[in-house]
């Protein structure tokens, strides 16, 4: 055990972060170099929706809040930071920012009957709000540059319609995408600190035993508030994200059903780990993706989602993260068996 | 010293306590009877999850009632439970700085006063463990050393013995007596195990069908025939 600035780090731990930065930097300037932009914009929306996954995974998998309107909230941080993109001339992280808090209030707000009810029925509560916000979205639309609170050009002026604009320091889609991944590790690292911290532990007993919370003192209404909070400010700065990615933006991008797509992807991933936020967001973009490439309908990856789900509520509750390390570390027990029965008839070894 | 006056609680047509009026001195109490008494109910009341129909708690002069639930951490009143809440996704120190942080704990010395109480209950486990892989016996030290940390006036313990074997017990039991001393803490100990309560307390009140039945010195209660009667039966031994 090391010492740093007073606190006691494990030699594994500095291990980690090493590894973690090294895969950081890999994916910030070595992939886009190696890969198409196609891919590059596919990355991009992947590191987006594992910024939607890692907030659904913090109400669920840290406090025990089920919520199925995060992509109706990403929708709501999309239009926030399209209308001022087109409206203001703020700079896009004053964007992001915004965006993040005004969906941080709405999110909040769907998140007050959870101070009530749990599981089933909040599940059906925030399903019906992310129903609600696909419906709106289909009366007001996205903007597209217009005037007015809705942003709409009027029919004579569609030759002016320009692309949400991005930040000037990332215009191409490759320099978009490092832009993108920077601001997604940062909500990680916004995650960790809160996980790591007194709201962590304080969630940590509110999921496990309300009554053991409340006995040592946790104000569980501002923590499961907190948590909404927090959820929704990471869906609503990923959602500014998604409008500078997008060029424009519809309706149909962001439909009922998705919040429920993402529930299984986490789940999928690991709904305990900040890693399996990244394995669902890679599941959800970069999955359909591949296999529309490899010639089979996008349509199959629902099937795959619904057979992974299955599997994992049966045999791996802790997910992909934390199941195939496992299956490895099983893997590679068995070859080393495997290899020493051979060595050992071979002949009597020392 | 805790106050109770009058205490009434009412589930529908139940009564669990009935009319409850009793002082708690100071030191470790004993609070004793059969299932379904209302001991269990009586915590639940000091800590807030139960509103009484009517009544008065006053603990070291402060209306309990007056405090919202989750405030009474923070002025000192600190339980466990019959079934231990430990919560296992947690190390064994953030089990006890969660209580540390949420109740008021100064922060400077937090982790002194974390590593502290767990010395105290005599956990020798490594603080980084996780609370889930701990055993039977030092789940209930943990939950023991969080409702020690910090600056706790009244610490109630629900049946902390309940399926530790007898060895076990002794070592539970001396935790116990500590506390008062310790922490200048009252401690209320609600317990089956008749040799842990006398080893322990000073004074013991019997609550029967939600009334209670005797109160005082515990070995003049445990003597008591009505006691005897209504709680140990007449067969069994003391």
């Amino acid at each position: 055990m090391t010492r740093v600035r007073g606190i006691e780090v494990e030699r594994g731990q500095i291990v980690r972060v090493l590894v973690i930065a090294a895969l950081f930097a890999l994916a910030l300037f070595a992939v886009p170099e190696l890969i198409g932009i196609y891919w590059v914009k596919i990355l991009t929306a992947a590191a987006i929706y594992s910024v939607v996954a890692l907030g659904l995974g913090l109400l669920y998998g840290r406090v025990g809040m089920v919520s199925l309107c995060q992509i109706a909230l990403l929708a709501v941080g999309a239009w926030t930071a399209t209308r001022m993109l087109y409206g203001t001339g703020l700079p896009f992280p004053i964007v992001l920012l915004i965006a993040g808090l005004v969906t941080a209030v709405i999110g909040t707000v769907v998140g007050l009957p959870a101070l009530r009810i749990s599981g089933l029925h909040l599940a059906l509560i925030t399903l019906m709000f992310a129903g609600t916000i696909t419906l709106v979205l289909q009366i007001i639309h996205f903007p597209n540059g217009g005037g007015g609170f809705q942003g709409q050009l009027s029919l004579g002026e569609l030759q002016d319609f320009r692309n949400i604009r991005r930040p000037g320091i990332a215009t191409s889609d490759p320099g978009y995408y490092r832009y993108t991944l920077v601001v997604a590790a940062l909500m990680f690292l916004l995650a960790l600190w809160q996980i790591a911290s007194k709201p962590g532990r304080a969630w940590a007993a509110i999921r496990e035993s309300e009554p053991a919370a409340l006995a040592a003192g946790v104000n569980i209404t501002r923590y499961k508030l907190l948590a909404f909070a927090l959820a929704s400010f990471m869906t609503g700065v990923a959602g500014g994200l998604l409008a500078g990615s997008a060029g424009a933006l519809s309706p149909v991008a962001f439909p009922t059903q998705d919040s429920i797509v993402l529930l299984a992807v986490i789940l999928m991933g690991g709904i305990y780990s900040l890693w399996g936020a990244v394995v669902a967001g890679l599941l959800v973009r970069l999955l359909p993706a591949l296999l529309e490439n490899w010639g089979v309908s996008i349509y199959l990856s629902f099937l795959l989602f619904g057979i992974g789900v299955l599997q994992v509520l049966a045999t791996a509750p802790g997910g992909l993260v934390d199941q195939v390390p496992k299956d490895v570390r099983r893997l590679g027990r068995l070859i080393s068996h495997g290899v020493g029965r051979m060595a050992g008839a071979r002949g009597p070894a020392g | 010293m805790i106050e109770v006056e009058g205490l009434t609680v009412r589930f529908g047509g139940v009564t669990p306590i009935d009319e409850m009026t009793v002082v708690f001195p100071g030191g470790t109490c004993g609070l004793i009877g059969p299932n379904g008494a209302g001991k269990t109910t009586f915590f639940n009341v000091l800590s807030g999850f139960v509103k009484p129909a009517a009544g008065s708690i006053r603990a070291f002069g402060d209306d309990i009632f007056k405090m919202a639930d989750f405030r009474r951490a923070r002025w000192g009143l600190r339980r466990t439970f019959q079934q231990e809440q430990a919560i296992t996704s947690l190390s064994v120190f953030d089990n006890v700085a969660m209580v540390h942080e949420h109740s008021g704990g100064i922060r400077s010395s937090r982790r002194h006063e974390i590593l502290d109480a767990l010395a105290f209950v005599g956990l020798e486990v490594s603080p980084r463990e996780k609370a889930g892989l701990l055993g039977a016996r030092d789940r209930r030290l943990l939950e023991i050393a969080r409702a020690t940390v910090g600056k706790p006036r009244v610490v109630l313990l629900d049946e902390p013995g309940a399926g530790l074997p007898a060895e076990e017990t002794v070592h539970l039991g001396q935790v116990i007596e500590r506390i008062p001393e310790r922490f200048g803490a009252l401690v209320i100990l609600v317990d089956h195990d008749m040799s842990l309560v006398s080893a322990c307390c000073e004074t013991t009140a019997v609550l029967d069908f939600g009334k209670l039945i005797a109160s005082g010195p515990t070995a003049e209660v445990l003597r008591n025939e009505h006691v005897i009667r209504a709680y140990l039966g007449t067969e069994e031994q003391l």
